[in-house]
């Protein structure tokens, strides 16, 4: 485990690099075949709306692996993970045009957790068209 | 109808192996448009620490979830599928799942919980790997939600 991050380089309220996430039909696509995850709600406009939703929308799963991304990317070492959760509050409507959409994650160090294991925990904010998307986003990472 | 709380506790036998491939990480890595090399590169990967390229870290929902089948599919529980939405989702981590993991799932109905007509049920399932080493939890709430309610 190597992270780049140094425990002793933040405090709570270190701000990590936001970043922005695309997601179009194609995506999902990919992503259902990857995870095995083949729900028509993802793929299926006829059959999304069929159910009440407003158009074909994206696995919470998707969401929630693109914002650890922020994480992970910051420490540089996806293995520095040792604790991850979070609540879909709404779904990721993904249109079927040119621009899909787009997922916006910020996180900041809400505490540092324990000295002596040099973990802290991230609390991530994922919104996309202005919605938050993911609730309880939160990490627990070990950093060097 | 609520689903009965006498499930609370039940344990479901471990699943059959899975085993982690290196081009099953890459893909999924891809999907996600991930480029970090720990993922791809052993190399890079055991730069890190790791002994061979490790999986994104909500990789291994594919594995629980799948195991949480048995559970979700139990006819004596009677949970209507069709209703369910994914409420919550957490991982506990003692280390990154990697290629060449065989791994088995056990699953435990942690909590069901009726609020509003809906029923709210909640998923364990530990990760082992061969050796019996404990990998990873995850943490699955799922929501069934009440029968002719929209949306």
């Amino acid at each position: 485990m190597t992270a780049k991050i140094s425990y002793d380089d933040v405090e709570a309220g270190t701000e990590l690099p936001a970043q922005t996430f695309p997601v179009t039909r194609d995506t999902l696509v990919r992503y259902a075949g990857a995870s095995g995850d083949f729900n028509p709600i993802h793929w299926n406009e006829k059959f999304a709306k069929e159910v009440g939703l407003p158009d074909v929308i994206a696995h919470g799963m998707f969401t929630m692996a693109e914002a650890v991304r922020v994480v992970t990317d910051w420490t540089g070492d996806p293995g520095a993970v040792v604790e991850y959760g979070v609540r879909f509050t709404k779904p990721v409507v993904v249109p079927n045009d040119d621009k899909g959409a787009v997922i916006e994650v910020s996180g900041k160090v809400a505490a540092k957790l324990d000295d002596e294991a040099r973990t802290v925990r991230v609390d991530l904010t994922a919104t996309s068209d202005g919605r938050k998307v993911l609730g309880m986003s939160r990490a627990v990472v070990k950093l060097a | 109808m609520a689903l009965d709380q006498s499930f609370v506790g039940r344990s479901y036998p471990a699943t059959a192996p899975y085993e982690v491939g290196r081009e099953k990480i890459r893909e999924f890595a891809e999907a996600i448009g991930d480029a970090a090399p720990a993922y791809t590169d052993a190399e890079a990967a055991r730069a890190l620490g790791h002994p061979d390229v490790i999986a994104p870290p909500t990789f291994v929902f594919s594995i629980t979830f799948r195991a949480a089948g048995q559970v979700v599919e139990d006819p004596q529980l009677g949970l209507d599928y069709s209703r369910v939405v994914h409420g919550d989702q957490k991982f506990v981590y003692t280390r990154p799942v990697r290629a060449g993991d065989r791994l088995t799932v056990t699953s435990t109905i942690e909590a069901i919980k009726s609020m509003a007509g809906n029923d709210i049920l909640d998923i364990r399932g530990e990760v082992h790997d061969e050796a019996g080493e404990h990998v990873v939890t995850a943490f699955t709430k799922l929501v069934a939600r009440a029968a002719g309610q929209e949306g």
